[in-house]
């Protein structure tokens, strides 16, 4: 500071810091003048979290005289890699947790005394919390990491801002704790994928705003004529679970010093409106931003261009225009008109060519490159991710069709369904992911141990293989179970006697689970050591491919 | 679009890109694939045809009906409709038939027995368990320790109008609390469980006075439980020298019994079932070994 005359606070410093410190207060308001335990202990941790980041910024201030900081050095762009950091870690942390937690509760499937009678660990609680670890704590991160990162490469150009980057990523995993505990300590709206009360709600909102404008302030300032593919799939993405999240989650809290909130629809409006958000946020946060991940890492790993530029526009389009009337298909059967369900139906049938557009030009980019898949593990994690991925966008259609969902609807043929886009999709192309992205972050030049990252494709593949198999055999089975009829029109078989007939297929789905967890801990040691001992890369990474560089 | 980048020959493939480049990304310039553009159009096809079909678009009031005439809520309900009428002529024999012409009318009895069947699993299982041998303050419907009454009749009342169920017909019994509400001294309620233990064959303890006990019994008890302690199923009075302790046979249980007593609600399925569902409960429970 002796040598540096201190500038003046930044716009970007002073209106956070303010925010910070306002938000602070309000939340030791509310935490002293509440009734509700769950609201006091979310509220005082939102005050220590925002006095903490107000803290932050002023040492930061105070620490380098509020020098900016620079956007190229050498004439290479200056990339902001450290909330990228963060959130790959988080999202190994969070990815570890989730699925330890679902193997949990696929344990309590198969043997109910292992809620241990208590409250914070029975299903009705650790369900929601298992998907929403894997879907908003892991993938979330998983998406935020790489988008960062890769909106900053192909833009050429560093994020904007010191603070917001840093806000949107620490700002999510805020709110996953809260989420999360919230679920443990019994508060939840009780709306599928979307459980988070009221003001965890709102919190995402202004996290979510700032990812948004973070997002496009990068675009902005991008030295690249084009918006590379990949962007153009974590943008849809971003836009719409803004849009998917507002709409879902219009509710009027009882109170602000209490937890509870009611919804403002009603009815089979609110069971619409839930399965809109529903489905799409399968096809947005899942489909579309791990699609974006797939159009960055799998021609980047491979080394090859992109199969067809015009397949990519041409699948894009017709992906984002025709997810969006599919979310009827969910309540087939049910008080929703028959003509929404038709329209629901149809929709998600001509969804299949075009979800499997991304297939496409995933699998044809390794033309030429198939014999990587002999030596790179990490490679062959991704491909066969993009299959897993054009096998549930196959069933996806299939069971929502009317005649298929009868049968299908409500067993666990939707579990293991929902599973193997999960588990193969979205957990492999994450998992091939991190695994690049890992020693580049961190200057290494390649993982600890590649053969560690094989042992983690096999356990994790037999894991996801034993997971659905079980889940369609007995999904099924319980379908026509429930739809046994004896000669006189009297139902075959009781509920109970399909609970007892699906039991060794919770056990078979409980070991397919275990694997997988398992697989999920090798790569996470593997991650650790190559951080921690892997060899550094001496130059910067280079931007490889097969072509020659064109300038 | 302007390209200010010199397209390139993908040497690989001989493939032109598109001439972009992202760190290090490009993009070949190959054609929709056939076959997929194919199967987009047929599924839109298909899906044009479809919405013809059935009732898919919506109105300003109202919505395409589809040139079928579908209509699933009508089809529901015409099927519910042909299940009730092909069960309604044995249906409405079973309901009035007694338990000698059911047992002598095979038709009758099988018809009861699936229908039974059915139902007590989806209805009674929960509670009574699903062979219905019961669980604590559920009880055991195999032995003969019958509460209510164990006749087919007393068996079709107890369903129909449930126990505590709020129905008016409903079968009603109270025990008092006797330490709760103080009606008797703690002494007393010491003497009187350990007396109706030593009459149920459980241990007793040291030094309790039986016969005061007994008197405490014929005073306050015996009303309903009956001077031999075998209780009175006209109010639901348990036998206390049977089998049916429905909280647990153990004087600790007496003791809380008399002290605070439990007393469990079975529903009334009039109404929630119909007639003859119910009567073929009634058939199905007695069969079970228990009925009288």
């Amino acid at each position: 500071m002796a040598n540096s005359k201190a500038k003046l606070i930044t716009l970007e410093e002073g209106g956070f810091a303010l925010f910070l410190v306002l938000l602070a207060f309000a939340c030791l308001i509310v935490a002293g003048k509440t009734y509700d335990q769950v609201m006091a202990f979310h509220t005082s941790f939102g005050a220590l979290c925002a006095a903490a980041g107000a803290f932050v910024i002023f040492k930061n201030y105070f620490a380098d005289g509020g020098e900016p900081i620079p956007q190229e050095i050498d004439g290479k762009p200056n990339y902001n890699m450290g909330p990228v950091k963060f959130g790959s870690v988080a999202a190994m942390f969070w990815g570890i947790a989730g699925f330890t937690v679902g193997l949990i509760i696929a344990l309590q499937l198969a043997w109910p005394a292992l809620n241990f009678d208590l409250p914070w660990t029975n299903f009705g609680r650790l369900r929601p919390l298992h998907t929403s670890a894997v879907i908003f704590a892991f993938g979330g991160n998983v998406l935020l990491a790489t988008s960062m990162y890769v909106v900053q490469r192909t833009s050429r150009a560093r994020m904007p801002g010191q603070i917001l980057p840093w806000f949107v990523i620490l700002g999510y995993n805020a709110f996953i704790v809260i989420a999360g505990t919230g679920y443990l300590l019994g508060a939840t709206q009780g709306k599928e994928y979307a459980e988070p009360e009221w003001y965890a709600d709102l919190w995402l909102t202004i996290v979510w705003v700032a990812y948004l404008m973070l997002f496009l302030g990068t675009l902005w300032k991008r030295k690249e004529p084009h918006i590379y593919v990949a962007n153009w799939f974590y943008l849809a993405f971003i836009v719409t679970i803004a849009m998917l999240h507002l709409v879902n989650n219009a509710t009027i809290p009882v109170s602000v010093f209490g937890t509870k909130s009611y919804i403002a629809w009603a009815g089979v409006q609110d069971a619409m409106v839930q399965w809109w958000y529903g489905h799409n946020a399968v096809g947005f946060f899942l489909t579309a931003g791990f699609l974006a991940i797939m159009y960055y890492f799998v021609p980047k790993r491979a080394e090859r261009p992109v199969y067809s530029y015009r397949l990519s526009i041409v699948h894009f389009w017709a992906l984002i225009f025709i997810y969006i009337w599919a979310g009827p298909h969910h309540l087939h059967y049910t008080a929703l008109p028959q003509w929404a369900s038709t329209l629901g139906a149809t929709f998600s049938i001509i969804l299949w060519m075009p979800s499997w557009g991304g297939m496409i030009n995933g699998l044809m980019t390794l033309s030429g490159a198939w014999d990587k898949l002999r030596t790179d593990p990490v490679l062959r994690m991704m491909v066969v991710s993009v299959a897993f991925y054009g096998m549930s966008t196959f069933e996806g259609p299939l069971m929502s069709l009317r005649s298929v969902n009868s049968l299908s609807h409500y067993t666990d043929w939707t579990i293991g369904h929902v599973h193997s886009g999960a588990l193969g999709w979205v957990g492999y192309i994450s998992f091939g992911a991190l695994y690049c992205l890992i020693p580049w972050l961190w200057n290494k030049k390649s993982l600890y141990s590649l053969k560690l990252v094989n042992w983690h494709f096999w356990l994790s593949t037999m894991g996801i293989v034993l997971y659905i198999c079980a889940m369609w055999v007995s999904g099924i089975m319980q379908g026509l179970m429930w739809r046994a009829y004896d000669k006189m029109g009297f139902l075959e078989y009781s509920f109970i006697e399909t609970v007892d007939a699906m039991f060794p297929f919770y056990v078979i789905r409980a070991l397919g689970g275990a694997l997988f967890v398992l697989g999920a801990l090798i790569m996470a040691y593997n991650l650790w050591m190559t951080v921690r001992h892997g060899e550094a890369e001496v130059a910067e990474r280079q931007s490889g491919g097969a072509l020659a560089p064109a300038e | 679009m302007t390209d200010t980048h010199k397209k390139e020959v993908d040497a690989l493939s001989g493939v032109e890109t598109t001439g972009h480049e992202w760190d290090g990304l490009r993009e070949l310039n190959n054609p929709l694939p056939k076959w997929w553009l194919y199967v987009f159009y047929a599924c839109i096809v298909w899906a044009i045809g479809y919405w013809i079909v059935y009732p898919s678009w919506p109105l300003l009031s109202s919505y395409t009906t589809g040139v079928m005439g579908n209509s699933q809520r009508a089809d529901a309900l015409a099927a519910v409709d042909a299940g009730r009428a092909a069960r309604a002529e044995i249906g409405t024999k079973l309901v009035d038939a007694t338990l000698e012409d059911i047992s002598s009318t095979p038709a009758l009895l099988d018809f009861a027995m699936a229908n039974g069947r059915a139902a007590f699993g989806d209805n009674c299982s929960a509670c009574h368990g699903s062979g219905g041998t019961g669980f604590v303050g559920y009880p055991n419907l195999q032995d003969d320790g019958w509460i209510w009454g164990g006749t087919l009749d007393d068996i079709h009342t107890t369903l129909k109008y449930g126990i505590r169920s709020g129905h008016d017909e409903a079968r009603i019994g109270e025990m008092p609390a006797y330490g709760r509400d103080e009606l008797l001294e703690k002494d007393q309620i010491t003497q009187v469980a350990n007396f109706v233990a030593s009459k149920a064959g459980l241990e007793t303890e040291a030094g309790v006075d039986l016969a005061a006990g007994e008197v405490v019994y014929q005073e306050n008890c015996a009303a309903c439980h009956g001077e031999d302690l075998k209780g009175l199923r006209e109010v639901g009075a348990p036998n206390l020298v049977g089998a049916n302790y429905l909280y647990g046979k153990s004087l600790a249980a007496i003791k809380a019994q008399i002290n605070n007593p439990r007393a469990g609600v079975m529903p009334a399925w009039e109404g929630r079932l119909d007639p003859a569902t119910v009567k073929s409960l009634a058939v199905y429970v007695h069969s079970f070994g228990g009925g009288e």
